[in-house]
């Protein structure tokens, strides 16, 4: 039955990450873009919080709080209310840990997941590939089965705290199907290159990394002979960036309508004059219908159904949404929305992003 | 809990509505397109059969609380707005010629006393077809409705009416072919600006009401939008809506235009209709020509054609959300303005954009009146307009989400 009510339990999140966002997150954005670093303090701070573990399996020392999709856009959109870059830092570990819980085998779940209760730890997914036409329908990554064991060979990109994880979760075609494998760092043939320089997202260490001849033990295959549901992490994915992105737009709109109303031209504050009230109407109408979107494909995952249509949409649709309001912000603000006093910029910059990632933050 | 699935009742009743449209409105469309100003009085007369004491607008809705309690949530609003996007997925100007209560309806329903609701609507359970309608738009003022000049001054037990109205949907309908009503909106007070203005409820056939024009339109043919006079029109007393009283508050033109908060995002579902209809024919046809709509893959792979289509496609469906979203508030007793205000801005403009979209992927097959593509592109735009402009609508939103009035935002 149609409801947009959130549980007691999902407003008590929301509240929670809501502050922590505005308390912490939000006054070292500046900062950490500027220095392309984010204090240890804010990510321990956000372990706390248990973004990670409080949905992991009591047995590995989890919480074993319900996964919830909605939950997890709930969270994913007031992280990057706060910053879009640390949201994706504070979420990285979740690319591994997830699919683990969800699809790994038994050995697998024991042998990767306490690794992520006991405090932040870094791990990561690789799944982008730096082609202008990259999409997760096919990856130009290759495993291959060789005497028992597979040989992974590829090249990824936007793989998030890559110099930092002791873990790596490849994603790979093999033949017509699609797999996972879990790398560890020191496996001979890969090559972690040096930390990429993006237009935004600077805080957010991201590499390049290849592999080259890469040997994993058929142990390395998630889900091993199964497999597990690549176009599901997929999906989750896809729900999870279009949350962050509905966050950061959120966040350009609120500081855009604050300004607005501030700043007076023509003896009035400039909020209103139509010109400048049309513009944050328009947005606030986009920011809630990416968000409606985003919550539609999650709810549908949350019932197991395949979602594909409506996660491809929302994270489409969120992430153009995101881009044209932080670019309207931007323009509320003139030449301020230029400079790098207000952070409106930064979230310009940040939104462009969105477009550029797939399948790289799961909910 | 957050859920967009339709419960079992609401998908059936869009599966049953869709069957309808397919069989009794598609066969019957272009037909009243091209005979403006003629009725399909099977059709009129069927859907009176079917649907008669059963309101489209899904008035009565505003949730008594206690009432809520007991029956578990009620979703009036939500069915209503699918079935709209059903009927208007049939065919948007036949829907809107459907005998039902209406606008007219939906204003006795948000400002009426139970006794004017149980005396004007009780009529729409039987008898002969019948329609309502809402006559607040003059040849000098639309959106600016508090410029209104019809005027409505007591003389003895009666009301006395005086002025013209224009756009008044399915007016001639509800003013001379039916034992229907016409609510009009009239200033009891012009001094008082809008704390002045009332509705009145005038049945058909009263002396001093005519049409006197029934409009030639881009679109929506088959409903009849009408020019109405009143010259020293005589209604009985008690047929002000709410309190006559000049209220020192504009608190009684609040309630008035709290009527748009139910019917727009009935309005926005009507939309949806045209512009799924559109769409979906679109993507039938490039199918059958070997050319699928791809989703899921990367943007520079998308055909231009793939792109705009997807698109149009998500635009609207964000529409549909946004529309789902204020008639579920309504459904619930909250407070919609805001939300109704989004969807119809949201709506209209997806709509008119998308049914454009549509014409130009069928390349010169869509701009041919053997397809419909080219009437949904016409009957779309009124979407854009009718029940508050998309610029209405945007103001609407801008007032609410920046805390200003309608003197500081204007």
């Amino acid at each position: 039955m149609f409801d947009l009510e959130l549980t007691e339990e999902q407003q008590l999140v929301r509240d929670t990450v809501a502050s922590f966002a505005q308390n912490e997150i939000r006054p070292i954005a500046r900062d950490s873009d500027e220095s392309g670093t984010i204090p240890q303090g804010v990510i321990d701070q956000g372990f706390e919080l248990g973004l990670i573990h409080s949905a992991l399996p009591e047995a590995q020392g989890g919480y074993g709080e319900e996964r919830s999709a909605v939950t997890g856009a709930i969270v994913a959109e007031e992280l990057a209310w706060g910053d879009a870059s640390i949201a994706m830092h504070l979420l990285a570990p979740r690319l591994v840990a997830y699919p683990v819980a969800d699809g790994g085998t038994k050995g697998q779940r024991e042998q990767v997941l306490p690794r992520f209760t006991k405090g932040f730890h870094a791990a990561t997914a690789a799944v982008v590939e730096p082609r202008f036409d990259f999409d997760t329908s096919r990856f130009e990554t290759a495993a291959k089965r060789e005497n028992g064991s597979y040989v992974l060979n590829g090249h990824k990109c936007f793989v998030p705290l890559a110099e930092d994880s002791d873990l790596i979760l490849v994603l790979a075609q093999e033949g017509e199907t699609q797999a996972g494998f879990l790398v560890e760092r020191g496996a001979a043939g890969l090559t972690v290159l040096e930390r990429e320089k993006n237009m935004g997202f600077k805080p957010l260490s991201t590499n390049e990394i290849t592999l080259e001849n890469v040997k994993v033990s058929a142990d390395a295959r998630l889900g091993g002979d199964d497999g597990f549901d690549v176009a599901r992490m997929v999906n989750l994915g896809r729900v999870g960036l279009a949350g962050l992105a509905v966050g950061l737009a959120r966040g350009a709109f609120d500081f855009a309508c604050e300004y607005a109303k501030e700043r007076t031209a023509f003896g009035v504050p400039i909020a209103q004059k139509q010109a400048i009230a049309f513009i944050l109407a328009d947005m606030a109408i986009e920011v809630d219908a990416s968000r409606l979107l985003t919550w539609e494909a999650a709810a549908k995952l949350d019932k197991g159904q395949d979602a594909s249509r409506e996660a491809y949409r929302a994270k489409r649709y969120a992430a153009n949404a995101a881009l044209k309001i932080a670019d309207n912000a931007v323009q509320v603000l003139g030449g301020h929305g230029y400079v790098r006093d207000f952070p409106v910029e930064l979230w310009f910059r940040n939104a462009r992003g969105f477009a550029s990632f797939d399948g790289t933050t799961i909910v | 809990m957050i859920d967009f699935e339709l419960s079992q009742k609401v998908q059936a009743q869009k599966d049953l509505i869709r069957s309808l449209a397919e069989g009794a409105m598609r066969p019957i469309s272009r037909e009243f397109d091209e005979r403006e100003h003629e009725k399909p009085w099977d059709f009129l007369k069927m859907m009176w059969d079917v649907s008669r004491g059963q309101s489209m607008t899904g008035e009565n809705s505003r949730e008594d609380p206690e009432a809520a309690k007991k029956s578990g949530p009620r979703e009036n609003t939500l069915t209503a707005a699918i079935t709209i996007e059903e009927l208007s997925w049939g065919d948007a100007g036949l829907y809107l010629t459907i005998p039902n209560p209406g606008l007219g309806g939906a204003a006795v329903s948000a400002a009426g006393t139970p006794e004017q609701k149980k005396r004007f609507l009780t009529p729409f359970e039987s008898g002969e077809p019948k329609w309502a309608a809402m006559a607040i738009t003059e040849p000098h003022c639309g959106s600016d409705s508090a410029a209104l000049q019809t005027t409505a001054v007591r003389d003895g037990d009666d009301w006395v009416l005086n002025g013209t109205k224009i756009f008044c949907t399915s007016g001639q309908m509800a003013a001379e072919k039916s034992d229907g009503f016409v609510v009009v909106w009239a200033t009891v007070d012009k001094e008082a600006g809008r704390a002045g203005i009332k509705s009145f409820v005038v049945p058909a056939h009263t002396d001093g009401m005519s049409v006197i024009k029934v409009e030639n339109k881009l679109g929506i043919r088959a409903s009849d939008t009408a020019m109405l006079v009143f010259e020293d029109c005589h209604i009985p007393a008690d047929n002000v809506l709410g309190s006559a009283e000049v209220a020192k508050s504009t608190e009684g033109f609040k309630g008035a235009m709290a009527t748009f908060d139910a019917t727009r995002p009935l309005v926005a579902a009507s939309a949806l209709g045209i512009g799924q209809a559109s769409l979906d024919l679109a993507r039938e046809e490039l199918e059958k020509r070997g050319r699928p709509i791809r989703y899921g893959i990367s943007d520079a792979s998308l055909t231009a054609m793939e792109s705009d289509f997807i698109d149009a496609e998500s635009d609207l469906h964000a529409a549909r959300l946004l529309t789902w979203r204020a008639a579920w508030m309504m459904d619930r007793g909250q407070r919609n303005n805001l939300e109704a205000s989004m969807a119809k801005a949201k709506a209209g403009l997806a709509v008119t954009l998308a049914t454009q979209k549509a014409i130009e992927l069928m390349g010169p097959l869509g701009y041919s009146r053997k397809m419909l593509l080219e009437k949904w592109m016409r009957d779309a735009k009124i979407n854009d307009i009718f029940e508050g402009t998309q610029q209405i609508n945007m103001l609407i939103v801008a007032r609410r989400i920046l805390g200003y009035s309608s003197k500081e935002l204007s």
